[in-house]
């Protein structure tokens, strides 16, 4: 099983002889510890490198001193930067001036879409607000039921005007929510899309056509915390294709270590918003980036 | 020296290849040290031999030997029992459907078991795919007891006189204690009416090291016999399954392509040998 972080760089510093300054041997082989249980934690290789350049930066100037466990100085610059990169700039939801204020999922398949649609809908309802859900995955069979479903068991309306497995248009239909929206006046709408790969061309036009017709404030990326190497491509594609607001990190309840939140906020910059923990529309808060810090190093 | 900086150049790139194939770092490095001692050993000299060698040592690992067949086949009048199971969201209610359709293809007939009966829409979503690939699709109460929707499955295949039950679960976090407990008795309680021939554990090739964990607490559990990787349509390599194969035993027979009834294909190692590779 994985070691910690903490315990690698213990059996790393036992060799350190002098107080002071670190070595440039001692970074190495600290950074290759880091470089290890980064990897382990599924953060991104590519990541990864850029994240270890800068923890060697940081150790270069600072000062370790053996007295205080070296080791324990050391996960402390790291877990400190960890929280730097996956907090910066955390937001809220971004409600328009004028409402309806529009919300766009997408992600890959089996993300968590559907549900966080409920999620997010009976979170805002629990705030007083009037949300709508609307049934844009016309493509996975019974995504449409299963998102009135959701629907139901947040006591919100629903928008959805076409049956689906394969038939109806999702852009008309995103299209046609905004205005049946306005005159049901529900100040939140929640576009629940189909899942797609990165690399599908025609399915990711299709969701920039759906971003096009409903001018969404927020469009958020759902991804799965137990996601791993291909984070960053499919980050990468989803920011290319259609282009994303923020971030929400899915099936957080499970034991993967998370570094996905590490890899797409440092790809693509986007704050990551919201947790997904669970299959309960309850199983929601908001992301807080220390923990998952402590998450990805395992402390 | 020139020589020796091409030479690590190389040995870089295969590292890097392998760790973002989510091949793991532990078993990247054992991959790495055997080759450089083998081409020591074998005093190679070109990147290109060393890519060739890399690519028989993956293939090594991944055990072509394997016996990868699908027990699928009905026992005299006890049809087979497939139960398939795994975390949210891979894909097992997709992999039950296209695994029917590729059964009633080559003629017989088929039973589908809506065990899940938690998730909003399951059972619909398993007749939906009933329906499109002409299997008949037992269901129970929603919120009902899943156990007794697979017995209740198998039931209907004797009945019918069917070839083959396939049972789909609700996707589970192999974290969660009870809902593994239920599982366990899912599978217990077709037990008591006929054996069950396969368990197919379906991993999403976009999982990371994570994977293992899922496969090692499912073996546990329900005692997998076959996994099915799906999502490979995608930019994901899968590489997380040659630990789980290594370590559990369990051979990889399936793999999904797309989410069409007729996206599923057997596991060709070379296949995925080269797709990790990327040639
Ligand atoms: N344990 C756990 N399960 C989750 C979570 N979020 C979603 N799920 C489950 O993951 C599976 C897939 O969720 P969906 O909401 O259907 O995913 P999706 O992205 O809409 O899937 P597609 O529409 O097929 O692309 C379901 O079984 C959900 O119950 C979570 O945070 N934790
Ligand atoms: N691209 C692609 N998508 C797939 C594949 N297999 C399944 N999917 C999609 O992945 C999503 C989830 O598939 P499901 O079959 O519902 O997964 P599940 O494991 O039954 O999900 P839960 O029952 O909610 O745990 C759906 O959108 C499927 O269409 C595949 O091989 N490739
Ligand atoms: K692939
Ligand atoms: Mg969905
Ligand atoms: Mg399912």
């Amino acid at each position: 099983m994985f070691e910690t972080l903490s315990d690698r760089l213990t059996s790393v510093f036992s060799s350190l002889r002098s107080k002071g300054r670190l070595s440039d041997a001692d970074i190495d082989a600290t950074c290759r510890e880091i470089r290890i249980a980064l990897l382990e934690a599924d953060v991104a290789l590519a990541v990864v490198k850029d994240f270890v350049a800068r923890i060697k930066e940081r150790a270069r100037g600072a000062e370790v001193s053996q007295a205080l466990n070296p080791a324990q100085q050391v996960v402390k610059i790291v877990n400190d930067e960890l929280i730097e990169i996956l907090g910066g700039e955390t937001r809220r939801l971004r409600y328009a001036k004028t409402p309806p204020t529009v919300v766009m999922l997408a992600g890959l398949q089996g993300s968590g879409k559907t549900t966080l649609a409920g999620k997010l809908a009976k979170w805002l309802r629990d705030q007083g607000h009037a949300p709508l859900l609307v049934a844009c995955d016309l493509q996975r069979p019974n995504a449409v039921q299963q998102l009135s479903v959701m629907a139901e068991r947040a006591e919100v309306a629903v928008f959805a005007p076409e049956p689906g497995n394969g038939v109806g248009d999702p852009v008309a239909v995103a299209r046609q929510s905004i205005e049946h929206a306005r005159r049901q006046q529900h100040d939140v709408v929640i576009v629940d899309t189909a899942g797609r790969l990165g690399i599908d061309q025609e399915l990711m036009r299709q969701a920039a056509d759906i971003r096009d017709a409903i001018s969404p404030d927020e469009v958020l990326f759902v991804v799965d915390a137990m996601i791993g190497q291909d984070a960053v491509s499919t980050a990468q594609a989803f920011m290319d294709g259609v282009g994303f607001d923020g971030v929400v990190l899915t099936k957080l309840d499970g034991d993967a270590r998370g570094g996905a939140a590490l890899s797409v906020r440092h790809v693509t910059g986007r704050p990551i918003m919201f947790a997904s923990t669970g299959e309960k529309l309850a199983d929601f808060d908001a992301f807080h980036p220390d923990r998952m810090a402590g998450r990805i190093l395992d402390m | 020296l020139s020589r020796d900086r091409l030479d690590d150049e190389v040995w870089d790139e295969i590292e890097e290849n392998l760790i973002t194939a989510d091949v793991g770092v532990a078993p990247t490095r054992a991959i790495v040290e055997d080759l450089r001692t083998k081409v020591k050993v074998l005093g190679t000299r070109t990147p290109s031999e060393v890519r060739a060698m890399l690519r028989e040592e993956l293939l090594t690992q991944i055990a072509p030997e394997l016996d990868r067949t699908l027990h699928v086949r009905p026992h005299g009048e006890r049809p087979a029992v497939v139960l398939v199971v795994g975390v949210n969201g891979t894909g097992k209610t997709t992999t039950s459907g296209k695994l029917a359709r590729v059964l009633i293809g080559d003629g017989n007939k088929v039973v589908l078991g809506a065990a899940d009966t938690f998730r909003a829409a399951a059972a619909d979503q398993l007749q939906t795919w009933g329906d499109r690939v002409g299997a008949t699709v037992v269901r129970g109460p929603e919120g009902g007891d899943p156990a007794s929707v697979a017995f209740d499955a198998v039931a209907k295949g004797f009945e019918d006189h069917a070839d083959t039950v396939i049972v789909d679960t609700a996707g589970r976090l192999h974290t969660k204690t009870g809902l593994m407990d239920e599982l366990g008795k899912v599978k217990r309680v077709i037990e008591k009416r006929a054996l069950v021939d396969e368990v197919l554990l379906v991993l999403d090739a976009t999982t990371g090291q994570n994977g293992m964990r899922q496969a090692q607490v499912f073996a546990e559990v329900v005692n997998i016999t076959g996994i099915a990787l799906t999502k490979l349509d995608g930019t994901a390599k899968g590489g997380i399954v040659i630990s789980v194969q290594r370590e559990l035993g369990v051979p990889v027979k399936l793999v999904g392509l797309g989410e069409g009834p007729d996206d599923l294909a057997p596991f060709d190692p070379e296949v995925f040998v080269d797709a990790i590779l990327g040639d």
